[in-house]
């Protein structure tokens, strides 16, 4: 197996007696896509600053490229692309120059970075924006350019702390698009996100994050098959009946979850779980049968939703 | 684990090796992002340099200094013309000007209200580098002013000494010591709650009119006088009062001045690095 771009041992951020991040163990091999999934406040923001090396861990051990952040901060931060949760473009500048300026702070000639701008707004599909002020984007477009931007250095790794958080449909999927390519490529990505669909689509690899530690680590089929059934039936009753309707249901499916507004039913067949509850007299308002996803990984893993 | 030195040809050799640039020149590049915003509004930047002495010159050295002069002579104050004692006032307050606008709005700017200090930050730029760059970026800008000043100075017949030129180092001077302790307050502000405005009304304005600007500092009672000593803007006035028309006083004074100005520059400057680096690294 080729060395790992990163590796965090037991690694710990604690603001005064508060522990963000826990005791974080993970490793990320090159050309890996590495997933931090987890709701707000999980810690994946603290991790992924440790990472990007502007943030001082507090305890255990973190080698990026081989390097210690606390002595090779910038030396790691050449290396990398970053993202951030909001963007932090510079709406003083042009879409374009704000492609320039940031490949000088790389040490980069200007017109090597003059080429590479060119290169990138092709690749983020803004050729045409390329004057306009940053402001006058829509916020999909703002993403793709902080995307060109954190790729001004062609860099190792890229750290993405919740790309697609607040972009509509259409503008994910263009986004994914963008990020696949880049995989395809063989860039390392790293990124969290609280979107379910998104760390199935984009993510080799990914570790489950609440409450500054780990819940479980895999493939996301794999953790789907490991912690959850194959389908999940999803009834609704009302929001009074719900927990009334569920001590009816007990001992159908694999595990039953019940929430305020539905009840869920793990099992191998979804639709004869349906047919069960129907023949027993019980009439949902709604029902629905789907493939499990990562969002009832999370549930079998902390008893709550992710997005809550 | 220890801290290995990468071996050599690993990525982290190379990374080692492409760094050396930002290492040694992250100051600048953060300068040139800085000039590069400035180009923006520089027709206002250019428009004030020269609009500024012609206005403030001519009001006060030519129309004030009528009145003054009718009345006192033409050695009216200090055993000069009233313009004479005035001009290196102005200039040295024109500094102050540039300090109290490059090192408050976009300080704020880049640490709140358009975060791109996280952004260079996550590129190899050092918290204390962001810092130097903007102190390299303003002392050019207030260079431009103050030269520009200087010029009409000469323009108006207010520096009668042939050294009169240092003065804009005076000026320089006063406006980065000032201007580093302004930037180093500014950074620490999470949230402007009308500070830099309160900055601007109770200590800039103030400052610009009881530290010896528009009247010898004996003028004022002796209980108001310590404004002017613990002021910038006295000491760099008073210095440049000398370089500009040989004003008198004691040697140790003006190398009191300079002192002054100079360890207020190096407090501010260091206490806002250190600030930066605390605030960005969350």
């Amino acid at each position: 197996m080729p060395e790992p771009v990163i590796v965090a041992q037991n690694l710990v951020k604690k603001y005064k007696d508060f522990a963000a991040v826990d005791g974080i163990s993970f490793e990320v091999a090159p050309g890996e896509s590495f997933g931090l999934l987890g709701p707000n406040g999980a810690g994946k923001s603290t991790t992924m600053r440790m990472v990007g090396a502007v943030s001082t861990r507090t305890g255990g051990d973190l080698r990026i490229l081989g390097m210690d952040p606390d002595r090779y901060g910038p030396e790691i931060r050449s290396r990398l692309g970053v993202v951030p949760q909001t963007d932090n473009l510079d709406t003083e500048l042009r879409v374009r120059e704000n492609l320039l300026v940031y490949g000088r702070y790389f040490g980069l000639p200007r017109a090597q970075v003059a080429r590479r701008a060119d290169e990138l707004l092709a690749f983020a599909q803004l050729e045409d924006k390329a004057k306009a002020r940053v402001d006058a984007l829509s916020g999909g477009m703002k993403r793709r350019l902080t995307i060109a931007r954190a790729l001004i250095n062609e860099p190792s790794i890229l750290l993405l702390d919740e790309p697609t958080t607040g972009l509509d449909p259409q503008a994910r999927h263009i986004l994914w698009d963008r990020l696949f390519r880049l995989k395809e490529q063989g860039t390392t990505l790293l990124l969290t996100t609280h979107y379910m669909d998104e760390a199935e689509q984009l993510c080799d690899r990914l570790v489950v994050v609440d409450k500054g530690v780990i819940m479980a680590e895999g493939a996301p089929a794999q953790l789907i098959r490991t912690y959850s059934s194959r389908e999940v039936l999803e009834v609704r009753f009302g929001s009074d009946l719900n927990a009334d309707v569920a001590a009816q249901l007990a001992g159908m499916g694999d595990r039953l979850e019940v929430l305020p507004d539905r009840i869920l039913i793990y099992s191998e067949n979804g639709e004869s779980e349906l047919v069960r509850i129907i023949d027993a007299g019980l009439k949902p308002i709604t029902s629905l049968v789907r493939r499990s996803s990562l969002e009832d990984v999370f549930l079998r893993l902390t008893g709550r939703t992710l997005i809550e | 684990m220890s801290t290995p030195t990468p071996p050599p040809g690993s990525v982290g050799d190379q990374a080692i090796r492409a760094t050396r640039h930002a290492r040694r020149w992250g100051s600048w590049y953060v300068a040139e992002h800085r000039f590069r915003v400035m180009r923006s509004y520089a027709q206002t930047v250019v428009v004030t340099a020269i609009g500024n002495p012609v206005i403030y010159l001519y009001a006060m050295g030519v129309g004030l200094a009528t009145l003054v002069d009718a009345n006192l002579g033409p050695d009216a104050v200090a055993g000069v013309s009233y313009l004479a004692f005035v001009a290196p006032a102005l200039l040295c307050s024109a500094a102050i000007t540039v300090a109290s606008e490059e090192f408050t709005y976009p300080i704020m700017l880049g640490f709140k209200w358009n975060p791109v200090f996280y952004g260079m930050n996550a590129a190899p730029i050092q918290p204390g580098q962001i810092i130097n760059g903007i102190v390299i970026s303003v002392a050019l800008r207030m260079s431009v002013t103050c030269g520009i000043y200087y010029a009409f100075m000469l323009v108006f017949g207010a520096v009668p000494s042939p050294a009169g030129f240092l003065a804009v180092f005076a000026a320089l001077l006063t406006g980065l010591g000032f201007g580093a302790l302004l930037m180093a307050y500014t950074a620490t502000l999470t949230e402007d709650t009308g500070q830099l405005a309160m900055v601007m009304r109770f200590i800039i304005l103030p400052m610009t009119l009881f530290s010896g600007t528009f009247f010898p500092l004996s003028v004022l009672p002796v209980w108001l006088q310590w404004i002017g000593w613990i002021s910038p803007l006295w000491h760099g006035t008073e210095l440049a009062r000398v370089l500009t028309y040989g004003a008198s006083e004691p040697i140790w004074l003006s190398v009191t001045h300079v002192l002054y100005l100079a360890i207020l520059l190096t407090l501010g400057w260091t206490w806002a690095r250190r600030v930066a680096a605390r605030r960005l690294n969350k």
